[in-house]
């Protein structure tokens, strides 16, 4: 039906549309000319641009999350029914996530939504966490370091970064793993009596999540602080200010873009994360995204996995917006 | 409060470079100081070891008699301000002026009366809550000034603030910097590449090059009894005569040049058979028309002249590519020579100065 209406509205338009085109292409042709755009690129380039950068949006950003949007608001329905008279929109997919079966016991979907708080609220410690590492690495690199030493310290943070990020993960599991580098070391040491279960605790995950993002965090700041001119910090220190202050008064409100901008990555990627949770979670610890895969595939309900994937996305980026309004970070400062 | 700075055998070098060697001397309390020479010469050095941001290789810097090695800039009697201002863009004109009280835990109200205070000493009041952005250069200049005031340092030092400004508004704050340090009293420690700034503002100026205090002095002295080639050379014009000393005493040296003897003051002791310099100011210089002179006359042709209104300009070849500058006032009783003549030019002897053979600035 909505397939039929498509087309007729497309061939109503071509039909209006092209004699008047074809009447005036010589008037056409000297308007698009005359587009600023056009002038500045010439014909070719600015098509190019113009047909690139819609094709991108449409095609590979907005039809397809369209199409999941479309699903989030249907039932889960066998392929013969498609189409058949129970294929309507409906919240149930949503209301899932709230409540849960209408016959359980609890009234609320405490499982879900306790997984859901709980990615939400260890996205935004390791989010704080990954700033409180990188910030002072984004300092010394921008403003201390000289020339030569703050490229070798770029290469030691980016080359480890070739390494995949399934077989860090791997990688993160034996380090942590009671017979790992650290239960060795800290018995060792004698802060341990016997091996303790790092995986089990989820500190294998915490630690693989923050050294996963850990570079979106720091190439933010990085070019935030560097930008800023080293006699502020000067001046700061020469008026008697002690280098905490001169960090919280002068450097930070001019890194707080960058800030915003390593913030909101780190915690959008780490809620959103799914190898590091698949491999490093404890077993009895889920990730949100987990959920959502499950639904997607071994459940094998669709609409309900693209209900529960938007409502993360939603909430992420309220948010978001709401941390960057308290802090006064508007929004196109993070693009700088 | 007011306090003096002594260097005392002061010596910075950066790994093999020496960037200031054995600086000694002693700025009074209450004194305008300016250190005067070309970029690289080290006078930033000296400043920043004044104002702790690095300690001496050798020596001391004291400060009010007390020696500073290791005092950090936050923990020094002394107020910088930079050579381009280093304002926090992000804080008003008030906040600005009072970070250094804010520093010190000073309550948001006595702070906010003291800005005031020195936004109406800078003629800026009312422009307290104002972006820093939104000043025009000369205020932003003031604003850093006022903010430098705010902590009462007994020191102030000036890392070449004026250098940013148009000449208008340079020539402009020239004199009202030297009225702000008439009235707060303090010390000042002016750095310059600017020999008109040195000269109009400072008490007494420290001329340096290659690492190296040239002289210390008054306007009056740098100017008319330079000890060194390079203090003749740098501050002012000057034409310079070399040659070897032929007759020399206490009080003056003659000199065997190319365009004769010629004879000069010799405070810096010159004997005979040494190689000399003798510098002789454009203004020294004055035609001579048929009256017989005996002795410090110069024949040259002449190269060029410009007229500059109340003076007019003349050039004669001098030695080698260089030419001899005169100036001559534009009141009529001198015929003047045309270019490709040959003029006479002479000078006397009080107003000429014999120097050992040494570094000349560039021209």
């Amino acid at each position: 039906m909505s397939e039929f209406i498509g087309i007729f509205l497309a061939v109503l338009l071509a039909i209006l549309i092209a004699p008047h085109a074809q009447e005036h292409a010589d008037r056409i042709w000297a308007a698009v000319k005359r587009i600023n755009f056009v002038q500045r690129n010439g014909v070719f380039i600015s098509t190019y641009l113009i047909v690139a950068v819609v094709a991108w949006t449409v095609f590979m950003i907005i039809l397809p999350q369209l199409y999941m949007v479309d699903f989030s608001f249907r039932f889960n329905l066998l392929p013969a029914e498609i189409g058949g008279p129970k294929d309507t929109y409906t919240l149930e997919q949503y209301s899932y996530l709230l409540f849960g079966r209408a016959g359980d016991e609890d009234a609320m979907n405490w499982l879900h939504l306790r997984v859901f708080g709980r990615t939400i609220l260890v996205s935004v410690l390791v989010t704080l966490f990954d700033f409180a590492i990188c910030y002072p690495i984004a300092y010394y690199m921008a403003q201390v370091a000289k020339g030569g030493q703050a490229r070798l310290l770029f290469l030691c943070l980016i080359l480890p970064f070739w390494v995949n990020e399934i077989l860090r993960a791997f990688a993160f599991k034996i380090l942590f793993g009671t017979g790992g580098v650290a239960n060795v070391v800290l018995i060792w040491l004698g802060m341990l009596d016997e091996p303790f279960d790092f995986l089990k605790a989820d500190v294998g995950l915490y630690a693989g999540l923050s050294y996963a993002y850990l570079l979106l965090m720091i190439f933010p700041l990085f070019n935030a602080v560097e930008s800023l001119d080293h006699n502020q910090v000067e001046a700061a220190r020469d008026l008697g200010a002690p280098w905490w202050r001169i960090h919280f008064r002068v450097v930070m409100p001019h890194a707080k873009p960058g800030i915003a901008s390593g913030c909101t990555m780190v915690f959008m990627l780490c809620a959103g994360a799914l190898a590091a949770p698949q491999i490093l979670g404890g077993p009895s610890s889920l990730w949100f995204t987990q959920i959502i895969y499950q639904w997607f595939n071994t459940g094998g309900n669709w609409p309900r996995g693209s209900a529960y994937a938007f409502v993360l996305l939603l909430i992420c980026i309220v948010f978001v917006m709401a941390v960057m309004r308290i802090f006064k970070v508007r929004f196109g400062e993070i693009a700088k | 409060m007011s306090a003096d700075v002594e260097l005392d055998h002061v010596t910075i070098r950066f790994g093999e470079f020496t960037a200031v060697s054995d600086a000694n001397l002693r700025i009074e309390e209450g004194e305008f100081f300016s250190f005067l020479g070309p970029s690289g010469c080290g006078k930033t050095t000296i400043l920043r070891s004044v104002s702790g941001f690095l300690d001496p290789t050798e020596g001391e810097v004291r400060i009010g008699g007390k020696n500073m090695w290791g005092i950090g800039p936050n923990k020094r009697p002394t107020a910088l301000i930079f050579q381009n201002l280093a304002l926090f863009p992000l804080m008003s004109v008030a906040d600005n002026i009072a970070f250094g009280l804010e520093v010190r835990g000073v309550s948001k109200f006595e702070r906010r009366k003291r800005a005031d205070q020195l936004l109406n000493l800078i003629a800026l009041s009312d422009q307290g809550d104002k972006l820093v952005s939104a000043l025009s250069g000369g205020q932003r200049q003031r604003v850093a000034i006022a903010r430098a005031l705010a902590v009462e340092p007994e020191v102030l030092l000036l890392d070449e603030p004026l250098s940013a400004l148009d000449l208008k508004l340079r020539q402009h704050m020239r004199s009202e910097l030297r009225a702000i340090q008439q009235r707060v009293g303090i010390t000042f420690v002016y750095i310059t590449h600017d020999q008109g700034e040195a000269l109009t503002m400072s008490d007494r100026v420290a001329v340096m090059s290659a690492g190296i205090v040239q002289q210390i002095g008054d306007g009056a002295t740098i100017y008319n009894s330079p000890k060194t080639a390079f203090v003749a050379s740098f501050v002012g014009e000057n034409n310079p005569f070399h040659g070897r000393v032929s007759q020399a005493d206490g009080e003056f040296a003659v000199i065997d040049s190319q365009f004769g003897p010629l004879r000069g003051r010799n405070d810096q002791g010159l004997a005979a058979g040494d190689n000399a310099i003798l510098f002789v100011r454009p203004e020294a210089l004055s035609l001579i028309n048929g009256k017989a002179k005996d002795e410090n006359v110069i024949e040259s042709v002449v190269v060029s002249e410009e007229f500059e209104g109340h003076f007019v300009r003349i050039y004669l070849k001098g030695e080698g590519a260089k030419n001899i500058g005169l100036s001559v006032t534009n009141d009529g009783s001198v015929p003047r020579p045309e270019a490709g003549q040959t003029a006479r030019v002479g000078f006397d002897a009080t107003r000429a100065m014999a120097l050992p053979v040494g570094e000349m600035a560039d021209e």
